[in-house]
């Protein structure tokens, strides 16, 4: 152990590393274990009972789907942003910088209720949206809009530091070697920006699995078509059902983290084949 | 900023907090914890309170209010917050704090006259101007492709007097449950959006234009009527309809810790006298003193009420009956 930290270029790994796992354990991991020694109270069959009704996996369904939905909407346009916004410049472009980050500071509620404002029947966009068949708010649809909404500020600030350090040259490299501006495109720009772009995603997607307060405002939370799993617990907890919260709470909790896991594990891979390719 | 200079800022600060604190040590300041759409009520309540413990009491009080989702609040009172008393939409929400923790005596309904309720309030309907789609009763809302707007039953108090409404009138008008499990499925199937709470339900029916009629309380649709005008709305008396009474109770537990008993134990005594009844009447709860009532009476049209007590066998039984998890609710909104 000794000759280990010996070893050890930098001085006070011990005691960062000490400070990192007793302030991790404190912010992060007691109060997730939390939820989960309140679920152990039950028996397997009854926490089967509760996160297995047809009415809480149809948000399971929402919540995921959405919020997985949602994050790649926000890395294809996201991506898009940040390109313009590194790339070129034009009048205007430090307000839209801005402006990318406006989703972050507003309180979720606010948007809610002004995304919805604008997409009701009598808003600026639904009025001409619903004549064409087309409803946004009080359907799942709208829940969609929200998460993209809150999530699009996390991928272009993942992506944007990562394509201004990308210098020009590369790509310009690549077209003085022959490459055509879509092979520049997608052997170059893409496998360079691919695992910030993943980070983005995983990021904008944690994001929209756990928001509540923009959602409730624009999605009806009709039972079976728009009720999130973040209702569905707060709905137990308000009827003083504190241990089929923790249950559903949890389950969301496993399923969040093995995407994320898995998201991760996808990062580290594109990472090693993006080092290959340069 | 220089350092000296946010350090005098600083010293300022910290001083005019301190004579702040000196201040209020002089006053017994006690916490009404209370339910949403209570607030303008209690903010009328409380100066008057003031006055009245200046005069009569020779004290001085402060009242702070702290609103929210009733039973959200009653958690916070759970988890410690420090209220003096509560006042709430349903008994429930002041059961569960009798069951954990025993903050509240389990005989509070007989500290108060009516069962410790200064008021009632019952459900009514708000239809659209001139009532185009010409709704009389609860029999007219379960029209196909009529919309209803009602607040969640699981999430707020509204809702679900709303629901028992509806339940009760078929019940009562057809004599057996199944006819009031069809009528009640009916109607929830009418239901485009399902609001966390009575507001949220009010915003969706007159600021987004959705639905044909909103379910509410009466004070609430009265008062929408006043602050968004006549010409826009209508309220409609069904021929039979909910008690909604509102139940009050000081928080033992937490009187006796801090030494507020007998402020708290007044304030709550203030709601039912006639200044306390005329301000609830003001705010369009209906008031229980007969003469306050004969004052306001152009206000509130005599209509037929059943209470959950009498008719349902009370707030605990109906819980559980209706509003548990699989129980009658989730599974007529889940068939749909």
């Amino acid at each position: 152990m000794a000759a280990a930290i010996t070893r050890r270029v930098l001085p006070g790994f011990g005691l960062s590393l000490g400070f990192t796992l007793a302030y991790l354990s404190l912010i992060v991991l007691v109060p997730l274990a939390a939820v989960f020694v309140k679920t152990a109270t039950l028996s397997f069959s009854e926490f089967w009972a509760i996160v297995s009704t047809p009415r809480v996996v149809a948000t399971y369904r929402l919540s995921f789907g959405a919020s997985l939905l949602a994050a790649a909407i926000n890395v294809v346009f996201g991506v898009l942003l940040a390109w313009s916004l590194v790339r070129y410049s034009f009048p205007g472009k430090k307000l839209i910088d801005a402006l990318v980050d406006l989703p972050f500071a507003l309180p979720t509620a606010v948007a809610g209720i002004s995304l919805t404002a604008l997409y009701a029947k009598n808003g600026w966009l639904g009025q001409y949206l619903e004549p064409l068949g087309i409803k946004v708010a009080f359907t799942p649809l709208g829940v969609l809009v929200a998460l993209v909404f809150i999530g699009l500020p996390f991928v272009v600030r993942t992506v944007q530091p990562v394509l201004e350090d990308l210098d020009v040259e590369f790509e310009e490299a690549a077209a003085s070697l022959g490459a055509t501006r879509w092979q520049t495109v997608y052997r170059v720009v893409i496998p360079t920006l691919l695992p910030a772009i993943l980070t983005g995603f995983a990021l904008a997607f944690a994001r929209a699995v756990g928001e509540y307060g923009s959602v409730i405002f624009i999605a009806g939370n009709l039972p079976m078509v728009s009720e999130i799993t973040p209702l569905i617990i707060i709905t137990k907890l308000e009827q003083y059902d504190y241990v089929g919260a923790t249950a559903v709470a949890a389950v969301m909790l496993v399923a969040s983290f093995i995407l994320l896991l898995l998201i991760n594990a996808l990062q580290a891979w594109t990472r090693r084949s993006a080092r290959r390719i340069t | 900023m220089s350092i000296k200079n946010t350090l005098s800022w600083l010293g300022f600060l910290l001083s005019f907090t301190f004579l702040l604190a000196v201040a209020a040590l002089a006053q017994t300041a006690i916490l009404n914890v209370s339910y949403d759409v209570a607030r303008e009520l209690y903010k009328d309540v409380n100066p008057a309170f003031v006055a009245y413990a200046k005069d009569k009491l020779g004290e001085n009080v402060v009242v702070n209010q702290s609103h929210g989702g009733s039973s959200r609040q009653a958690l916070s009172v759970i988890g410690g917050l420090e209220a003096d008393v509560i006042t709430m939409n349903q008994s429930p929400d002041i059961d569960i704090l009798v069951e954990r923790g025993g903050l509240v005596d389990k005989d509070w309904r007989k500290k108060y006259p009516h069962d410790a309720t200064p008021y009632t309030t019952t459900t009514v309907f708000l239809v659209r101007k001139g009532n185009p789609k010409q709704i009389k009763d609860w029999s007219d809302l379960v029209r196909p492709g009529l919309q209803v707007i009602v607040p969640n039953p699981k999430t707020s108090g509204n809702g679900r007097y709303t629901y028992l409404a509806a339940w009760g009138y078929a019940l009562i008008n057809e004599g057996n449950e199944d006819a009031a499990r069809t009528f009640v499925t009916r109607l929830f199937a009418n239901v485009p959006v399902l609001d966390g709470g009575g507001r949220g339900a009010t915003t969706t029916f007159t600021q987004r234009d959705v639905g044909d009629a909103l379910i509410t309380f009466e004070n609430e649709a009265i008062s929408i009527q006043k602050e968004l005008g006549a010409d826009k709305f209508d309220v409609v008396y069904p021929s039979l309809s909910i008690d909604g009474s509102a139940p009050v109770a000081v928080v033992d537990k937490n009187v006796d810790k801090k030494g507020t008993r007998k402020i708290a134990e007044a304030y709550l005594q203030f709601l039912f006298s006639t200044d306390g009844q005329r301000i609830i009447a003001r705010h369009n709860f209906r008031p229980r003193d007969p003469s306050v009532l004969a004052e306001y009476a152009e206000r509130f049209p005599a209509i037929k009420t059943f209470s959950v007590d009498e008719k349902l066998g009370g707030w605990a039984e109906a819980n559980k009956k209706h509003f548990a998890d699989g129980a009658i609710y989730d599974q007529i909104v889940v068939k749909k």
